[in-house]
């Protein structure tokens, strides 16, 4: 079970707090009353979220008498949803069967020195955000990290940072 | 006029497939090259992409690993000159090249159409007889209970891992009735290391809509659902673009190819990231919009499924097979594999071998042939310690036992289970215990936590393989991880549970002594496990190049040019870097 995740809910509550609630009325119109819409409604609101504010879980429970306990529950049960606010950019490091023996934590080891942060984490500019997910189905390039949707392949530990490196060089001239 | 088509997968976009697809696009417009540009998905050649084949009339070239510069050349030289770059040739018809062991030896059934038709066009797929099957039940009026009869006939098994014989399950579904009945294909491919389904689902998504109407129409079904994995974007909008196609060519909807009162739509349903709702009791109940939480069987699917309704589940490979089966007959099928294991089955061959990628072979091929003859051996030429076959379920097969037929019953004799598919080759690198660990780590997360002894037993191992792993094991650890192992087996409810030990059982069945060095003398003979190990250059061996010191990732090396380099031990995260880019041999490990 991942309980690690739910400990972190009121971590960030004051950035949950400014989220434009307006967002949710055509989501919750396109699903409300339809049975088992739950997991898409949750999605959806991520999609326009980046993450699931908690506000947006009373809101749901009112507008569709969703139970708060229902929501939370399907929320926390799987890996896609997320409590808390993520960076801009979402590092998503493999740690897949193929990438684990071609020295997938090394390429996490290393990325967790450069920003500063453990997996799992944003940095405090919101800039990145650093995950580790099971299988991002490109064996053949292990081992592999994906920064938005951009897909690196063969890294070592160098050469992961040096993209986190690349990312904040461009936004520099921006 | 030539026809180019690039190879455009998840892996092949990754590889950078798309850049090489977007430059042609662009000379193509720009400089009025004669050629007709189109695309593909997943060939299987994975270690080769990107790839991009040049079709001169009947004649194939298929070209690897193209870069910019190569790309080029390709286009002045072949496209434009008409003179093939023969060294650049990984795959044609008119001549051999030093890749054709991967091609030949396998069968193509599941993956038939994958890399040889642009599947997001619905034409392409009925040329290859695509619909015809179910097309020919209209014509011939062809009855329900002869299509379960073909597929029991074809002997196939399912291929999501179980081994159940798909025909025998269509026949209890078929039993049940009722006013709603659905067909689920479960796309849920959560197995690390396993991108079968997705290269299926990627390359021939109208393969699996035939497969699930001729199911539906075969057990009665009037809903189909598609329960496919979030992480497969590309897969989710093909499979969107291929149900649109079907219901415009009215291969979908009321009367349904034709078919009298024979009324089937299909629908997507995104998961959201969780391995155990490839068990079919949690995946109905996340269709639903739950938890995705096994439940006791029986009543099992086929009598009370997605809202309590009757419901049949099949993995996405079996689903891809059933199309050929119709059109082909179950005996035709049948005649490939083994007298309990018929058919073909497809493999994610990955990991320290050289040809990674996918192919499909007949059931009864050996481990040793998939792995040297196709695969092409170990990388580097080290030597073949392991395969991992069935994912976190599944187990390790060791070296000496690649004489081990790939069939159901011959694979579960060794301890390890066919699985889905996932075949990842390891070598004398690969610490064992570590690889255990990796499995538990992932089980324990994914256990939903409704048995005790599968969400605290596999969290107790994992402490244990934890500890084994960092130098602090304990006499007593290896008898106390069986003990768990076979508790945890006997008390859990459903698969993930029921296997989760694997992985541990098979590696101290085969690997037991790697246990031991790891507990007694704090080793790691793989030398593979971080905190086992410690860096040193050896001075005598160093000329001072500085690659160590270049590609180390947290600059834990020092010294002058062309002097000795050494080590600042605090510094040193151990990613082995060093020791793996010295040309000189110059890193020891201890």
């Amino acid at each position: 079970m991942r309980i690690k995740r739910m400990d972190t809910i009121e971590a960030k509550e004051k950035a949950n707090a400014s989220a434009d609630l307006t967002l949710l009325d055509p989501i919750i119109a396109n699903y409300k009353g339809r049975k088992g819409n739950l997991i898409p409604l949750l999605q959806g609101v991520q999609q326009a979220y980046g993450y699931i504010p908690k506000a947006a879980f009373h809101k749901i429970s009112a507008e569709t008498g969703l139970q708060l306990n229902e929501l939370y529950g399907v929320a926390t049960f799987y890996a896609q949803f997320r409590l808390n606010p993520v960076g801009k950019n979402i590092i998503k490091v493999c740690h897949g069967t193929a990438c684990h023996v071609q020295n997938a934590p090394a390429i996490t080891t290393s990325l967790q020195d450069r920003l500063k942060i453990t997996s799992g984490e944003t940095t405090a500019n919101l800039e990145f955000t650093l995950e580790s997910v099971a299988c991002l189905g490109c064996c053949s390039l292990a081992p592999v990290m994906m920064i938005g949707n951009k897909t690196f392949g063969k890294l070592n530990g160098k050469s992961a940072s040096k993209a986190i490196d690349d990312i904040e060089k461009k936004n520099k001239n921006n | 006029m030539k026809k180019v088509i690039v190879g455009l997968g998840s892996c092949g976009i990754a590889a950078g497939a798309k850049d090489i697809y977007d430059q042609l696009q662009h000379i193509k417009s720009t400089d009025n090259l004669p050629m007709e540009l189109d695309k593909t998905s997943c060939i299987g050649m994975c270690y080769l992409e990107p790839l991009v084949e040049v079709i001169d009339g009947k004649d194939s070239f298929l070209y690897g690993n193209v870069d910019k510069r190569k790309l080029k050349k390709i286009i002045s030289q072949h496209i434009v000159e008409g003179a093939p770059i023969v060294d650049w040739v990984v795959n044609s018809n008119l001549f051999e090249t030093n890749e054709k062991d991967f091609t030949q030896g396998q069968i193509k059934i599941a993956l038939r159409n994958c890399g040889k038709i642009n599947p997001e066009n619905i034409a392409e797929y009925e040329a290859r007889e695509g619909y015809a099957a179910a097309k020919r039940i209209a014509q011939k009026n062809i009855p329900p209970e002869a299509i379960v009869q073909d597929v029991i006939d074809s002997g196939i098994r399912g291929r999501g891992g179980g081994g159940f014989p798909t025909g025998i399950k269509w026949k209890f579904a078929r039993n049940y009735e009722s006013d709603d009945k659905y067909i689920i294909c479960n796309a849920d491919e959560g197995d690390p290391g396993a991108f079968m389904d997705r290269s299926i689902l990627e390359g021939d998504p109208h393969a699996i809509v035939e497969g699930m109407i001729l199911g539906a129409y075969a057990i009665g079904a009037n809903h189909g659902v598609i329960y496919c994995r979030a992480e497969y974007p590309l897969a989710i909008e093909r499979l969107q673009n291929a149900i649109e196609q079907a219901r415009e060519k009215l291969y979908l909807g009321d009367n349904a190819c034709g078919i009298k009162n024979f009324n089937f739509n299909i629908f997507i349903k995104e998961g959201a990231g969780a391995f155990v709702c490839g068990e079919e009791t949690a995946l109905i109940a996340s269709v639903e919009g739950k938890r995705g939480m096994p439940r006791k069987r029986p009543p099992f699917p086929a009598e009370s499924g997605l809202w309590q309704k009757p419901t049949n589940i099949n993995n996405v490979e079996t689903l891809a097979n059933i199309p050929w089966i119709v059109l082909n007959g179950g005996r035709r099928y049948a005649q490939y594999g083994t007298e309990k294991s018929k058919g073909t089955k497809v493999f994610a061959l990955t990991g320290k071998i050289k040809r990674g990628g996918l192919v499909e072979v007949p059931m009864g091929i050996s481990i040793n042939d998939i792995i040297f003859k196709l695969g092409g051996g170990i990388q580097l030429d080290r030597k073949f310690k392991a395969v991992q076959l069935g994912g976190p379920s599944g187990g390790c097969i060791p070296a000496e036992l690649g004489d081990t037929k790939v069939d159901y019953d011959s694979v579960n004799s060794t301890g390890a289970i066919m699985g889905s598919g996932g075949m990842v080759v390891m070598d004398e690198t690969t610490c064992m215990v570590d690889m255990a660990r990796f499995f538990l780590d992932f089980t324990q997360k994914e256990s939903c936590g409704k048995c005790t002894f599968c969400r605290i037993g596999t969290k107790r191992m994992l402490e244990i393989l934890t500890r084994i792993t960092e130098g602090k094991g304990e006499e007593g650890d290896i008898e106390k991880l069986e003990e768990l192992a076979y508790q945890i087996k006997d008390s859990s409810l459903c698969g993930l549970g029921q296997t989760a030990p694997n992985p541990v059982l098979t590696t101290l069945k085969y690997f037991r002594a790697e246990y031991e060095a790891h507990i007694y003398d704090k080793k790691c003979p793989a030398k593979s496990c971080k905190e086992l190990l410690k860096f040193e250059v050896i001075k005598e061996l160093c000329n001072g190049c500085g690659v160590c010191a270049r590609n180390c990732s947290v600059d834990a090396i020092k010294g002058d040019r062309k002097q000795p380099h050494f080590i600042v031990e605090e510094d040193c995260i151990r990613c082995g870097i060093c020791f793996e880019k010295c040309k000189f041999d110059a890193i020891n490990v201890q």
